[in-house]
């Protein structure tokens, strides 16, 4: 079973693993589609037309199903490997061990805020930027350029206290847990975050900076201690929801899944320490 | 030169022409209030044409949505922003501000601010050509 671990509980092998998982991905093709297809959905997903992964109800249930179609493809290298999670609520500076050079590398140089070190430098290992929206073609980072705090505990926790999953009009306007989470209302956590690691994190392809994974299993993570907190609390809206996901309907690009088959984490994976 | 075009090498000779401390100035003018550029959900900003930190800036309202790729001209904004003559994507949100596909996590009160937050992003790298997307 899938055991997903907080990454600064990381032993030095499993960062050994993970790392050489991703770039065993990127050799051979795979990687880049994820990044495709995630930037694919973020230029179509529009507040006042179809929105399937993003500024909408279904955010999370699609970015479910993405992580655990991604760490599939990584156990597919290395079946030992889980993705871990990013609380950064609790490494919240660029001197965390997640940005060590044995694990993700650091911030970008000031001159063009390329990484310059760990296994994802533009130097080595071969981690080309081929799906990109500039004609730059190295990872970039810059830690805490782009906004200065990380959000913390207690803007988590304002959060979750959210009892209501979403609210009409379904998209970047709305009132509930899920804007609020996402971060286009309110105090804004997972927006935040992209933000305030910069460079490629903050475009629509982000997912070519490989704390993406983390950032989004702990985005995850929040929405099953969400679902802890409130377990009379379903998913909205359940139909005839134009433009949106309903809990039973299916997601693009699978067509397969559906938010309802989403719910719980559990067939799936479990975490290292209890919601 | 191998990997970089002609015009990115003007570009980026450009960006450091304007300085590396302009930049860093421009980081916080970029994503600060302009008063003469508030957003106004509903209306229709007006088109704008300057040349910022040495680029081309360029924006206007697209009613035409047949021809430009992507969402630029489509059902996303109705407006669409080029830098150096490149459409850059971008999105209007429901509360009227907006993003770009450089900056698509943190909202801009005005397609000018949004086009000149992505030229301080860019450090003088040129766009890549909008694809449709594939979904």
């Amino acid at each position: 079973m899938t055991v997903r671990k907080n990454q600064s509980q990381l032993t030095a092998d499993e960062k050994r693993r993970f790392v050489n998982a991703l770039l065993a991905l990127k050799r051979d093709g795979r990687y880049d589609a994820f990044v495709s297809t995630h930037n694919d959905f973020i230029m179509s997903d529009t507040d006042n037309g179809d929105r399937v992964g993003h500024r909408s109800p279904s955010f999370l249930p699609w970015h479910r199903r993405f992580l655990i179609q991604f760490e599939e493809a990584l156990q597919s290298v290395d079946p030992s490997v889980a993705l871990p999670y990013w609380d950064w609520t609790t490494d919240r500076t660029p001197a965390a061990s997640l940005w060590a050079p044995d694990f993700l590398g650091g911030t970008g140089r000031s001159r063009d805020s390329q990484v310059t070190d760990g296994a994802f430098a533009s130097s080595g290992n071969g981690w080309r930027i081929n799906v990109r929206v500039d004609g730059r073609d190295f990872l970039r980072r810059s830690l805490g350029a782009g906004v200065r705090q990380l959000p913390t505990k207690a803007e988590v926790d304002s959060v979750l206290a959210m009892s209501t999953y979403d609210m009409s009009p379904w998209n970047s306007a709305s009132d509930g847990f899920r804007n609020h989470l996402e971060g286009w209302r309110g105090v804004n956590l997972h927006n935040r975050v992209h933000v305030w690691v910069g460079g490629h994190m903050a475009t629509g392809a982000s997912p070519n900076d490989p704390v993406f994974w983390l950032h989004h299993a702990y985005v995850d993570r929040l929405w099953t201690q969400w679902q802890s907190r409130h377990p009379n609390s379903p998913y909205l809206p359940t139909s005839n929801t134009r433009d949106v996901v309903d809990l039973n309907d299916t997601m693009r690009p699978w067509g397969n899944v559906t938010p309802a088959d989403m719910l719980d984490h559990t067939r799936y994976y479990t975490y290292d320490t209890a919601a | 030169m191998s990997g970089i075009t002609r015009r990115q090498a003007i570009g980026a000779a450009a960006s450091a022409a304007a300085g590396l401390a302009a930049v860093g100035a421009a980081r916080a003018s970029a994503t600060g209030a302009e008063p003469h550029d508030q957003a106004h959900a509903g209306a229709e900003p007006d088109s704008f044409d300057e040349v910022y930190l040495g680029r081309r800036i360029q924006g206007a309202p697209s009613h035409d949505g047949g021809h430009h790729a992507g969402h630029g001209g489509g059902h996303g904004a109705g407006y669409s922003v080029r830098i150096d003559g490149d459409e850059l994507h971008i999105m209007r949100n429901a509360d009227g501000t907006w993003i770009s596909v450089i900056n698509h996590y943190e909202p801009r009160a005005t397609p000018r601010a949004l086009a000149r937050a992505a030229v301080v992003e860019l450090q003088g790298a040129t766009l890549v050509p909008l694809a449709p997307p594939a979904v």
